[in-house]
């Protein structure tokens, strides 16, 4: 079978993919002319053209995919004379093409009014991407541009000029209102006040009379007599159905244009078809891509056999939510009942630019419609409502208000509703895509094409692979978890707000259940960044990872791990040799660990209390290794030994790690500080690492070694020692402050919208005046700081906790088993 | 130890309830064996089950962070952080892994005691 698309728009392109994915590499010959000398672009976001997008990546899919699919593209070659008796299309550059099925996808072109004046220079079509070459060529020259047309075609030709720089821009309009399909009256002014805040002129009830000018326009007059100075323009009038190669062909058209087809979207003749923005349904054009999908898909499974019972084109729902020169736009169902078919609610708030209107049927019982502009957010929500004819709650007004309580509750909706109404992705589809492993947006959309067009699903279809995934039991990264609906960032805030201290506290005010593993050690975390308490507290100890909560790190076979502080990584002979005879004591099994400090393995729990009590006599304390904290700061010898050393590093990495001893943060913190270029202490893969210059200190940020090592970025050069802690206290508060649960700083920094050089505006330069603050705040906690194992063995109450058994707290555990290995102990391997 | 039997279930004193850390569990001795004890405070609630994780066979439920998942009360293991129905034992997040035996708990003013089956 032998198939020619007349036109390579959105539609034709869609009408392509959908007879490749359903015919597979069955015998169906595809033939398609383009008018345009480039292949299909998305022209919904023409406008992302003006703000850096190349054709290119407007593109939907490169020429290649043509070729990989065997479709034969003749691109600047529109189609000229069709033989309908011989089923031969001949085009412009003199090809001839015989066809079985003929599709015209030819779309629409823009409107232009019978104005006269609109062959002067300096009069735009906005419609294809050589449209949008040309205005960018003419701009540089204009001071000030005017859109005729203020639908959403001619809103987004108006974000474009005021893109372009022009420096004053104004929309005419000859209706009373702006988007008069769309929204009402209200709607419109408010729609209107926020566009002026923007910079766009806005001028409704204004019928064009002429285009002034002699070879170029230099303005417009108006019916009423008034005249507005221009000199460039926009015609954004509407669209006009390109049928004029139907009409001479003899195929029946509308009497307002548009090709006339059935349900099937077959033209007069039935060997023909028609799709997209030429095509004339029921007396109606279909404006907008998701129908002319629909169409496609509809003609698409026809020919291919691909559906039983074979689809039809029943209309389509209109309603569509934008962003028009960053105000939210949206309307959907049907936007204005009149008194006798429904109810409106209607909530409006001028100072800050939002109004919406709901239609609620008589009975209370159905949303038939409605409009939302300045906060679009309840789109989807209200739209599946309308769609899915779902009942309305008790106070429909609470569907207006948003928040929390409102949010969607997209898991309530029927497997078949219809999410992203473009592509005609069902919720089932997606829920099947994020447990067949796709769990990020964007593995998604690549899965099942929802939200590839006009992006308005975008929220919801997040919102579907969250609660997905919830209800598979997996941690989602913006909430904490299901007892608390808040960032760790926005709990950090609310916490310190309140002055909570203790985990039930926040449960009680923020939260609810019980809380869990996921929970208790970020609250706990919280509360520790911000008060740096003891975290053994009562009532906060069992809230806290099982690794704080017994201030040690538990190894293989249930037994503990012990790291003393060594800052800087110096330390004296004496010290050494109670380390080894505590060691020898207990009978330990010791290890140099990185961060050139000694790990004690193999203590019994309840030997804990009595190994630290000997530990901190002989003047340790603890080395936070078992918390999300700051655990060491390695140095090399520096300038004391080094014949290469510039400054004194391990003076300096001691004052350090003495300064942060105890700080608690969304993940450990690790540092180190090198005297010379040679970098010896390897402090580029570090949270902060410090690097001597022959001025100062270079201040890097952001390394990690670990499963995925990342150098450090530069912060600042050539520090005094002073300025550089202030910078370290800075970083590390925001760091603290912002970082999702779990996140080290490396990956932290990466996410950071605006990356290194946001970071050193804020650090360095203080951007968001909160440097003396991030100082503050840190100097409270560094102010706070005890040894938590010193608090722990002078009070006999918490000792009482490490014990094995309850009921026999003399007793080890008897099912601890060690072997032995070159002359020490190590632990029984996992039985 | 002292002991109160019925007719299939014997019932021992654990520990005082102010023995056990709100919110939190402990580990108690019965004969050769180790049983978890945690004490939900907010819902003054009581549970028990094996102390040992069948994941890598260790003694170590008892240190584990508590907390509820859709209102189900759970226990997370410090090793690996499998989490245990304290309901019915079940794993919550590997359905192939072993389940936890579970003791009834019964308290009498401040005494806590754990009910072991006589069969066993």
């Amino acid at each position: 079978m032998k198939i020619v698309v007349i036109g390579n728009g959105m539609v034709g392109h869609k009408f392509c993919e959908k007879i490749v994915d359903k015919s597979g590499s069955s015998a169906i010959q595809l033939v398609v002319f383009g008018e345009e000398p480039v292949q299909a672009y998305d022209r919904v976001h023409l406008s992302a053209y003006f703000s850096g997008k190349t054709g290119e990546e407007l593109s939907l899919a490169p020429l290649d995919w043509y070729r990989g699919q065997n479709i034969t593209l003749h691109l600047g070659d529109p189609v000229q004379h069709i033989d309908r008796e011989q089923k031969t299309v001949h085009s412009h550059r003199g090809l001839t093409e015989s066809y079985d099925y003929l599709i015209f996808a030819t779309g629409s072109a823009a409107f232009v009014p019978p104005i006269p004046g609109t062959d002067k220079k300096g009069v735009f079509l906005y419609r294809t991407l050589e449209d949008l070459a040309l205005m960018t060529a003419y701009a540089p020259q204009a001071t000030c541009g005017a859109v005729i047309g203020g639908g959403l075609l001619g809103l987004e030709a108006a974000k474009a000029l005021m893109d372009l720089g022009i420096p004053e821009t104004h929309v005419i309009e000859f209706a009373p209102r702006l988007m008069p399909r769309q929204i009402d009256d209200k709607g419109s002014d408010i729609l209107q006040t926020r566009l002026q805040r923007m910079g766009l002129q806005v001028h409704t009830s204004k019928s064009t009379q002429s285009i002034l000018g002699a070879n170029a326009i230099t303005g417009l007059s108006f019916a009423d007599g008034s005249t507005l100075p221009a000199d460039m323009l926009v015609i954004s009038a509407g669209i006009a159905p390109r049928d004029e190669l139907a009409k001479q062909c003899g195929l029946q058209t509308g009497p307002r244009g548009g090709i006339v087809v059935n349900g099937q979207l077959q033209t007069s003749d039935p060997h023909i078809f028609a799709i997209g923005e030429c095509a004339l349904y029921n007396g109606m054009i279909y404006g907008l891509v998701a129908p002319g999908y629909e169409m496609a898909e509809v003609v698409a499974s026809r020919l291919t056999a691909a559906a039983e019972p074979a689809k039809a084109f029943t209309g389509f729902d209109m309603s569509t939510k934008l962003k028009l020169i960053g105000v939210d736009v949206a309307s959907f169902g049907n936007p204005f009942t009149t008194p006798d078919e429904g109810d409106s609610i209607v909530l409006e708030d001028a100072t800050k630019g939002i109004y919406k209107r709901i239609n609620v049927s008589k009975d209370g019982q159905l949303l038939l419609g409605g409009i939302l502009i300045g906060d679009a957010s309840a789109y989807n929500l209200l739209l599946q409502t309308c769609k899915n004819k779902l009942a309305l709650p008790a106070e429909p007004a609470d569907l207006l208000l948003g928040g929390r309580s409102a949010q969607p509750a997209n898991m309530e909706l029927p497997d078949d509703a219809v999410i992203c109404s473009c592509e005609n992705i069902s919720k089932a589809a997606i829920c099947k895509a994020v447990e067949g492993g796709h769990e990020t947006f964007d593995a998604v959309k690549k899965c099942t094409k929802a939200a590839t067009c006009c992006g308005g699903c975008a929220p919801m279809v997040k919102d579907i692979i969250t609660a997905t995934m919830k209800a598979q039991g997996k941690y989602i990264r913006n909430v904490v978890c299901e007892h608390f609906n808040y960032s760790r960032q926005e709990l950090l805030d609310l916490v310190k707000v309140k002055s909570l201290r203790s985990f039930d506290e926040v449960l009680d005010h923020y939260g609810h259940g019980d809380g869990c593993e996921i929970c208790k050690p970020v609250v706990s975390s919280i509360l520790a960044s911000l008060w740096n308490d003891m975290i053994l507290a009562k009532g906060n100890d069992t809230a806290q990872d099982s690794n704080d909560r017994y201030l040690a790190n538990i190894q293989k076979g249930g037994t503990y791990s012990i790291v003393p502080r060594i800052p800087g990584g110096e330390i004296t002979p004496e010290k050494l040799i109670v380390i080894g005879q505590i060691a020898a004591q207990y009978h330990l099994y010791t290890k140099i660990t990185g961060g050139q400090r000694i790990d004690l393995f193999g203590a019994h729990l309840s030997d804990l209390p009595d190994i630290w009590e000997a530990l901190i006599n002989a003047g340790f304390e603890s080395g936070h290794a078992y918390g999300k904290a700051l655990r060491t700061v390695k140095s090399c010898v520096g300038s004391t030994w080094c014949r290469f050393g510039l400054h004194d590093s391990v003076s300096f990495a001691i004052q350090i790690e003495e300064r942060y001893r105890g700080l608690r943060a969304p993940h450990k913190i690790k540092s180190a500080v090198s005297g010379c270029i040679r970098e010896c202490a390897e402090a580029q893969s570090k949270d902060f690492g410090i690097i001597a210059t022959e001025k100062g200190w270079n201040l890097y940020v952001g390394g990690n070694g670990g499963s995925k090592p990342q150098h450090a970025k530069l912060l600042a050069a050539d520090l005094d020692s002073a300025t550089c802690i202030r910078y370290i206290d800075r970083f590390l508060m925001f760091y603290i402050k912002t970082a999702d649960p779990l996140t080290r700083t490396a990956t932290w920094l990466n996410k950071l919208e605006g990356g290194m050089d946001y970071l050193r505006n804020v650090v360095v330069n203080d951007s968001l005046g909160i440097a003396a603050e991030l100082e503050k705040e840190m100097q409270q906690l560094v102010d706070a700081y005890k040894c938590e194992w010193r608090e722990v063995v002078e009070n006999p109450e918490l000792r009482k906790r490490f014990s094995h058994f309850v009921n026999a707290p003399e007793e080890k555990d008897p099912t601890v088993k060690f072997e032995t290995m070159r002359a020490q102990k190590r632990a029984a391997e996992w039985k | 130890m002292s002991a109160i039997t019925t007719t299939d279930i014997t019932w021992f004193f654990a520990c005082k309830t102010t023995d056990v850390p709100p919110n939190g569990g402990v580990c108690v001795k019965y004969k050769d064996e180790q049983i978890a004890l945690f004490h939900f405070t907010r819902t003054n609630r009581w549970y028990a089950t094996q102390n040992l994780c069948p994941h890598r066979r260790q003694m170590a439920l008892s240190r584990g962070l508590t907390g509820t998942q859709q209102g189900e009360p759970k226990v997370a293991c410090p090793f690996h952080k499998k989490t245990f129905s304290l309901a019915d034992g079940r794993c919550l997040n590997d359905e192939h892994e072993c389940s936890l035996t579970t003791y009834p708990v019964r308290l009498e003013d401040d005494r806590v005691y754990i009910g072991v089956s006589n069969a066993y």
